[in-house]
């Protein structure tokens, strides 16, 4: 055995610990692409498990990837230099609301839609909503810094984290930030790790912020025949006193896959559907839902649809929630990005969606959180096709480049990881990317934590091929 | 076609790319909860066949992630990209059967099971079928004398205690082929007796017949029907599986019947999806589809006839342990739920996560007798948060492991583990007067 593995056995229980082929191919990918074999495996459950492994992985210079669930959609938790995955995933899940502070006091194995249930409890609520909430860690959340529709509304998950505790890359503890809401007290640690993908330490345990839950919603869905139209009807309507909760939006190709995988009752023969959720007082709400019908139908909606009930409100959701794995029946492998520009850009962002589609010859369908720029063009294509692949990396590539060109950036939730990595230049320029790459050398001076993420190794490009 | 092409074609290569490793299903899948690792998950399961697919990894590696897995398909329900899994384990397990990849242990219990109790043409036959977990318990000694009991200690004696009195073979004997209800009758239809139901639940079969007679029906029982096949499907018997279904899609042609009935949600699953056995556009595929149309649950029948009346109050709170292949192979939710809403006095409250397997699924709990109650002993905790006085469940292995799950928690004075079947006669059913009638 080597003497890294031995090391970890003083303090760290065997059954934690694995080496098998199997459990290490278990761990070897993300939701995204490529797999990486691990040399090993470690479940930690305790802070003194992760400093201890973080001391020896030191010491033996043993690269080491966090991964709560793996549901990453840029690669941030492949091991892609081996060595060993940190299994954050079976660390004791632990929710402490504090009702009187409004906030929650949380694991990093905790899944996300946990907390938002146990802040129910209170009457108050967890507003970021990845869709994946379900399913993710908090831990992963505040990594990749994730966001949901709600994010219009509420912001993402950086803008609810006020404290953090953290095991550095050196296995030191820090605790950043507080319980407090104001806090400005020298750098804010806080917001340089959320986000940070795990290449600055291990989140062991963070302080959120909770809000009153909001005593109504109310759905709207609006139909139109013109991209163009349904751009301004957003603009329109952010500059008009209102901020809706959610506002997203779905191109044709989307509603069309949608009604072929599991008809919802989407109009498949128009060119954009919004759908709206308004929250807060009811009398509010209902007044702010009369005024976006109007501006709906002022700037050219053809169809309103107003759900008389919750049950019909949910059936517009879950349409909504269809939109992924419906797409997903077009063609078996989904390259899902998530680049967002400004608000007011939407619709030049569609345009060149739409270009950069004809010119590759690509599967592109375009859906996403509209009302804050974040939009999913997704291209479906399948793996296996090598001369495929080659045209969706480049379309991929001329994605990233209109978004920044549109003033916009290249995540808008999903993060770098390996994925986006090569493009980070092109974003921050080129003192940018190096400043970064100082803070993360001077938390990481042996370069163990995460290597190989959002930091591009020397002529790196997206590659999605296999070989 | 090469070795690799070969490979990957019987382990259904093509359709683990349906998996976009979202994770999903990772907080539906039992054994990801007791056994705590990605390797035991649905998507690590996936992501091992293709790496064998690949020759990344050995059958080898495959084999202790399938053998550990339930095939209880609660991740099929909860996946958004509608993988195939319950095809990817079927092939992964004939793989590995073909190859002789299975645990030891586990291979000489399978074996010895396989070899002893289950269907041979001869096993149907009403009058010879001895119960299987009788003879198991009998056959405990005989496993010891085997040796077996050292490479694989069965538990036989766990299931010994939890048993119902058998009927004597008169009975059984006398058992008529074909009933008739009181009025006349509103449709007709056939019964599948199930092999480990008719045997050790034989009384459940009993009233399953008499329910629904008194809903109406004509019924009959198929005399040439035999084992669902489930089971050997299970183990990696693919070949013998096939054969099973011939037999009964031939048996139950014999007459031209409404519904084909069971009582095990397990069998019912098998039976839903004879169609899958054959090639599409097969002569075999067309008559299995006539086959699979027409089985239906006892207690969809009973919701569809809607002719029972309870006419005695049960005063009792219990809950529901839906069999497992009844969700979600079968996808088969509310009708036992109508029916137990129609029994006076009945208070359901329902299990915080229902959908959890129990742990019995087929033959699981005797050839990972550990790790099946690791997962009993999870379900068991749930049950005592409820705290019902039955458990009702709608599956024969089911009902054993829950009987097991009592017996562990030593709560057998103040609960049971019933068939639901049971239950309704708890209620006294009487016909309801009617007068429409299904359309022959
Ligand atoms: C179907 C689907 C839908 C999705 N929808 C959304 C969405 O709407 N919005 C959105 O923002 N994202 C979405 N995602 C992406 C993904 O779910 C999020 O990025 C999520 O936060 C990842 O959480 P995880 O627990 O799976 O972490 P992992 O994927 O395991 O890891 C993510 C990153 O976090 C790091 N990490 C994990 N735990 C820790 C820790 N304790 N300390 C330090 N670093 C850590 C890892 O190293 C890695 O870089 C979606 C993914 C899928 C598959
Ligand atoms: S839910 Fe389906 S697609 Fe997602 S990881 Fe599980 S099997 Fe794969
Ligand atoms: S069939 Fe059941 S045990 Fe097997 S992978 Fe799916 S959910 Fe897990």
């Amino acid at each position: 055995m080597e003497k890294w593995k031995e090391a970890l056995t003083t303090f760290i229980p065997k059954q934690q610990i694995f080496t098998e082929l199997a459990d290490r191919y278990s761990y070897s990918f993300d939701g995204s692409f490529g797999e990486f074999l691990p040399d090993a495996v470690v479940q930690v459950k305790t802070k003194g498990e992760v400093i201890h492994l973080l001391k020896v992985a030191n010491r033996y210079r043993v690269p080491v990837t966090p991964r709560g669930q793996g549901t990453c959609l840029s690669g941030g938790p492949l091991p892609v230099k081996g060595g060993i995955v940190l299994d954050m995933s079976q660390w004791p899940a632990t929710i402490e609301v504090i009702p009187d502070d409004l906030i929650a006091v949380v694991s990093p194995s905790v899944l996300t839609a946990e907390i938002n249930k146990a802040a129910e409890e209170h009457g108050l609520m967890y507003p970021p909503d990845p869709s994946s909430a379900h399913v993710s860690t908090i831990g992963g959340n505040l990594a990749e810094n994730s966001g949901g529709p709600r994010g219009l509304k509420y912001g993402v998950t950086k803008d609810y984290v006020i404290g953090l505790e953290l095991v550095t890359p050196e296995g030191e503890v820090i605790n950043t930030g507080g319980r407090t809401i104001k806090n400005v007290t020298g750098y804010d640690l806080t917001k340089i790790i959320v986000g940070s993908e795990g290449t600055l330490g291990v989140i062991t345990r963070a302080t959120l912020k909770l809000v009153p839950k909001p005593l109504a919603v109310q759905t709207l869905m609006a139909v139109f025949n013109d991209v163009e139209q349904a751009g301004k009807a957003i603009s329109k309507t952010l500059t008009s006193g209102i901020v809706p909760s959610k506002m997203e939006f779905m191109d044709q190709a989307c509603t069309i896959a949608v009604e072929n995988y599991k008809p919802s009752g989407l109009p498949v023969d128009a060119a954009a559907v919004l759908i709206i959720e308004l929250d807060g007082h009811p009398s509010a709400i209902q007044e702010e839902a009369e005024a976006i019908e109007h501006i709906m139908v002022e700037l050219g909606a053809v169809n309103i649809k107003v759900p008389k009930d919750e049950e019909e409100a949910a059936n517009i959701w879950h349409a909504r929630k269809q939109v992924s794995p419906a797409i997903a029946k077009i063609k078996p492998t989904k390259v899902s990005e998530d680049a967002t520009v400004p608000r007011s850009k939407i619709p030049a962002m569609i345009e060149r969606l739409e270009e950069i589609k004809e010119k590759y010859q690509v599967e592109l369908v375009v859906f996403g959180h509209i009302g804050d720029g974040n939009l999913h063009p997704n291209i479906l294509c399948d793996k296996r096709d090598n001369e495929e692949m080659e045209r969706v990396e480049l379309a991929v590539g001329e994605i990233f480049q209109a978004a920044i060109d549109l003033g916009g950036t290249l995540s808008g939730e999903h993060g770098i990881g390996t994925m986006k990595a090569p493009f980070m230049e092109q974003e921050l320029g080129e003192v940018g990317l190096e400043m970064t790459k100082r803070m993360k050398d001077s938390w990481d001076p042996n370069g163990i934590m995460n290597p190989n993420k959002i930091f591009p190794e020397k002529g790196q490009k997206l590659v999605l091929r296999n070989e | 076609m090469s070795n690799i092409q070969e490979l990957q074609r019987k382990l259904n290569y093509d359709k683990t790319f349906d998996c976009v490793q979202c994770g999903y299903c990772l907080p539906a899948c039992p054994t990801y909860e007791t056994m705590e690792k990605e390797t035991h998950s649905p998507r690590g399961r996936i992501n091992m066949v293709k790496m064998v697919a690949e020759g990344k990894a050995d059958l080898e590696d495959l084999q202790e992630p399938i053998d550990k897995c339930l095939g209880c398909m609660a991740c099929t329900t909860v996946c958004p990209t509608g993988v195939e899994y319950g095809a990817i384990l079927e092939g992964a397990k004939e793989t590995l059967e073909d190859n002789q990849q299975k645990s030891k242990p586990q291979q000489k219990a399978e074996d010895f099971l396989f070899g002893t109790f289950f269907p041979s043409s001869s096993w149907m036959n009403r009058l010879g079928n001895a119960a299987w977990l009788y003879q198991a318990t009998g056959l405990q000694k005989a496993a010891q004398a085997l040796k077996l009991t050292t490479v694989a200690p069965l538990h036989l004696d766990k299931f010994e205690k939890v048993l119902p009195k058998q009927p004597s073979p008169n009975e059984r004997k006398n058992r008529p082929q074909r009933v008739f209800p009181d009025g006349p009758s509103t449709a007709k239809v056939a019964f599948f007796t199930g092999c480990v139901m008719d045997s050790t639940f034989y009384r459940i079969n009993e009233q399953t017949i008499e329910l629904l007679r008194l809903a109406g029906a004509e019924v009959i029982l198929p005399e040439a029907q035999t084992c669902c096949g489930a089971l050997h499907a299970h183990s990696g018997k693919t070949k013998k599986s096939r054969e099973l279904a011939m037999e009964n899609i031939k048996a139950f042609e014999q007459e031209d019947v409404d519904f084909i009935v069971n009582n095990a949600g397990g069998c019912g699953a098998r039976l839903v999806e004879y169609d899958h056995l054959f090639e599409s556009g097969s002569d075999w595929h067309a008559r299995a589809k006539a086959f699979t149309n027409k089985v239906k649950d006892i207690s969809e029948v009973l919701v569809e006839l809607d002719g029972l009346e309870f006419t005695k109050s049960v005063n009792r709170v219990i809950t529901y342990q839906p069999s497992c292949h009844m969700t979600n192979v079968q996808k088969v939710v509310a009708p036992p739920r109508q029916l137990m809403d129609q029994v006076p006095g009945l208070q359901l409250k329902e299990l915080n996560n229902p959908d959890f397997c129990c742990g019995s699924a087929g033959i699981y709990n005797i050839v990972n007798y550990e790790d099946s109650m690791d997962i009993l002993d999870r379900k068991m905790e749930d049950v005592t948060t409820v705290q019902p006085e039955a458990i009702v469940t709608t599956n024969p292995g089911c009902l054993l492991q829950m009987k097991i799950g009592i017996e562990r928690e030593k709560a057998g004075k103040h609960m049971e583990a019933v068939h639901l079947v049971e239950l309704l006669m708890e209620a006294a059913p009487t016909s309801k007067e009617k007068t429409t009638s299904i359309k022959r």
